[in-house]
């Protein structure tokens, strides 16, 4: 594996006759990620069940109840490698009840794999993963028109298929949309070019996923800083260090430039940024670095450190497409913690907007209760202000989660808008 | 803006420094749960990168079963030595003493499933509210399904149906008097990431996992140390091998391997050719399908 190979993150979403444990298991197995103790313990278990041949689906179900039940449940993360790129697969569960897993997978994928049935089209399930596709940003979409073989690999299921998908996804933002015919049961079109549908001349899948120019899916623009913690060696040779310790959530930082900590508005200059490893002249989104100022400022975790001439906006009234994560519905005028960045702060869901019924995509304004899996818009407001990008410029400076004070567990993520 | 990007190892560093000090921002009282194997001690090398020019400021706890390779003891001390950090030692040993556990009997005795009560004894006198671990989601199926920071009740269980959705890197650590969470930085790493990272820090690793000659014999297809708690069984017979270790656990569990790999770079080389996963030669995982989930709802690592 060469120095510098990148790690890209995609994401599956599909039900258990797509042929999505398929294709999956397809990648796995020709990129030579299942390995022989555990393609034995998946053969003695689809013996015992009595299934003919080897059910992949196993592979892909780790818990008890869902190999009992043969369905994905949890997001299940799988990896490989091929000579040019690693990947993780977060592979979700693709029916309504499980949107909120569907959500969480999204949230950190590159790519967003959604498979249609060359047989049956776009159906309402391709038209959620696509919707969860843009909500949750996913910069490149892939829809794989799977069983070609199944429709004797014509070319004009595949149009069909994509001018149906066109159609109804024109309203999305997506910004990168691909289309390949596949067979993920031969193989056609995953790893190897297919020799059946010779009027494809687009990539094979995994030639896809091993070339798509991801360097542009975080933004290098807006230069933004949330602190996490501040590292005070206070040792004989570090005796006034200071240093400000994070991961670059957006931008390039320099030696030298200008910034400005939010909220309290004081400027300084960048004196060093830190690594164990030493020194660096700059540090990029996703880098982890340890940055120390010019200036002896008081800085805490949940400040910002941006550039002076690129802020985000301090709010405390954001206004956010919040999916909710939790069995308990939220509560009217409840408080919530926030979290946002490296910061926490309480707050308070004022208004629904409107509820999107993930399905039609129609928007109702009349809803008054927020449920499990339902996508609103609402209007949160923030005991303090919060340094918020629109999550369609950042998505990590866009996001918050909603934690609920009486159980701490999370109820709900949140994208502003 | 091309050259604006991580490469792969970089990225899963950078994710894993990230995770390490949300735990300390977040947390009152963390550890690093360190067994001496490869991944807690990859762990705690990311752990020293993480809060450089500062010292680890986490303990490292060991769960010392008793029934451990000398070799781990050693490397397990000259590190705390190396790092300047506090040694917290919870002995099975002592758990049996106290009546708290009861050793296991028969031929495939461990002390493994022992461990889980020393540990969250451990966790509670200490009133660790934070164990950081080294598990990775490529390990085995139930882990493929844990979180980065995974919530433990006030019994030290795991309720995998419940967990907490974890999105973007926004990391939920709140938690109740009484309870815990284990989190594990290199989640989304691979044995071969590992194997790949030491090789490229020039990390110190024990040498059981370089290729040996020790005395071994053949149980459950795999070459298991001979030692002082090894009981020969009828038909079992001895023999010298050149082996090395691909995990390391106890010495009564942990197999071996035949192996002439004695550098890092050879031992990277031969787990990129492995079609054996590395958890493949531990009986603790092979009881049943699913013996792993039932241990870590119990508290396991």
């Amino acid at each position: 594996m060469l120095d510098n190979n990148q790690l890209l993150r995609f994401t599956t979403a599909g039900s258990v006759d797509d042929g999505k444990s398929t294709l999956i298991g397809r990648l796995l197995y020709d990129s030579k990620s299942i390995f022989e103790d555990q393609l034995e313990a998946i053969e003695n278990t689809s013996k015992q069940k009595g299934h003919v041949g080897v059910d992949l689906a196993l592979f892909t179900d780790g818990l008890r109840d869902e190999r009992e039940q043969g369905i994905t449940i949890d997001v299940a993360y799988r990896y490989f490698t091929t000579p040019k790129r690693k990947f993780i697969i977060a592979d979700t569960p693709g029916h309504i009840q499980y949107t909120r897993n569907m959500v969480t997978g999204a949230s950190t994928a590159n790519a967003a794999i959604i498979l249609v049935d060359a047989r049956h089209g776009v159906i309402e399930q391709t038209k959620r993963h696509a919707f969860i596709a843009s909500l949750l940003q996913i910069p490149h979409v892939i829809v794989c028109i799977n069983k070609m073989d199944l429709v004797d690999f014509s070319e004009e299921a595949y149009n069909k298929v994509i001018g149906q998908f066109e159609e109804f996804s024109s309203k999305m933002l997506v910004r990168d949309v691909r289309f390949i015919p596949i067979s993920a049961l031969l193989g056609d079109n995953v790893v190897n070019r297919s020799d059946n549908m010779t009027w494809y001349q687009g990539a094979p899948l995994l030639h896809t996923l091993e070339t798509m120019h991801i360097s542009s899916d975080i933004n290098k623009v807006d230069a933004r800083f949330p602190v996490q913690t501040i590292l005070r060696p206070q040792s004989e040779e570090f005796r006034d260090y200071r240093g400000y310790a994070g991961r670059v959530a957006g931008g390039v930082f320099r030696k030298g430039d200008e910034i400005t900590v939010m909220p309290s508005g004081f400027t300084s200059k960048i004196k060093t940024i830190d690594t164990f490893s030493g020194e660096v002249e700059e540090a990029f989104a996703p880098m982890s670095v340890s940055i120390t100022l010019e200036d002896d400022i008081d800085i805490s975790r949940g400040d910002m450190i941006v550039r002076s001439n690129n802020k985000p906006e301090a709010l405390q009234d954001i206004e956010v497409m919040l999916c909710w994560l939790n069995n308990s519905p939220a509560k009217p005028g409840a408080k919530y913690t926030i979290k946002h960045t490296s910061n926490d702060q309480k707050a308070m869901i004022k208004q629904i907007v409107y509820k999107i019924d993930i399905n039609t995509l129609n928007r109702s304004s009349e809803a008054i209760e927020i449920g499990m899996n339902d996508i609103c818009k609402v209007k949160i407001r923030t005991t303090k202000p919060l340094l918020v990008d629109n999550y369609r410029e950042n998505r990590t400076t866009g996001s918050v989660v909603l934690v609920d004070d009486a159980t701490n567990e999370t109820v709900a993520a949140g994208m502003v808008v | 803006m091309s050259k604006y990007y991580l490469n792969y190892l970089d990225e899963l560093e950078s994710e894993a420094i990230f995770v390490l000090r949300e735990v300390w921002a977040q947390f009152q009282n963390p550890v690093i749960l360190f067994s001496g194997g490869k991944d807690s001690i990859v762990v705690t090398h990311l752990a020293r990168k993480a809060f450089y020019p500062s010292k680890i400021p986490f303990a490292l706890m060991h769960v010392d079963t008793g029934h451990n390779f000398p070799e781990t003891i050693k490397f397990r001390d000259d590190l705390i030595e190396d790092l300047g950090v506090r040694l917290i030692v919870g002995s099975v040993q002592e758990s049996i003493d106290q009546g708290r556990v009861a050793e296991e009997k028969g031929k495939n005795a461990t002390r493994n499933a022992l461990q889980i009560t020393t540990l969250l004894d451990a966790i509670e006198n200490h009133k660790v509210d934070c164990a950081i671990g080294g598990g990775r989601r490529d390990e085995e199926k139930a882990r493929a399904k844990e979180r980065f920071f995974s919530h433990r009740d006030d019994f030290g269980q795991w309720d995998p149906k419940n967990q907490r959705p974890e999105l973007w890197n926004i990391f939920n650590g709140k938690h109740f008097e009484g309870e815990h969470f284990r989190v594990f930085p290199i989640s989304n790493w691979t044995e071969m990431d590992v194997w790949n990272y030491i090789k490229r820090e020039k990390i110190e690793i024990p040498s059981l996992y370089f290729a040996h000659e020790r005395e071994v014999v053949w149980r459950n297809n795999s070459w298991i140390p001979n030692s002082e708690f090894l009981k020969l069984e009828e038909g079992e017979e001895i023999f010298k091998k050149k082996i090395r270790f691909r995990t390391l656990g106890d010495i009564t569990i942990t197999g071996g391997i035949e192996s002439d790999a004695d550098t890092v770079e050879k031992i990277a080389q031969e787990v990129s050719a492995m079609r054996q996963t590395e958890r493949g030669n531990r009986t603790d995982d092979k009881r049943s399908e699913t013996a792993m989930e039932d241990r870590k709802k119990q508290g396991y690592f």
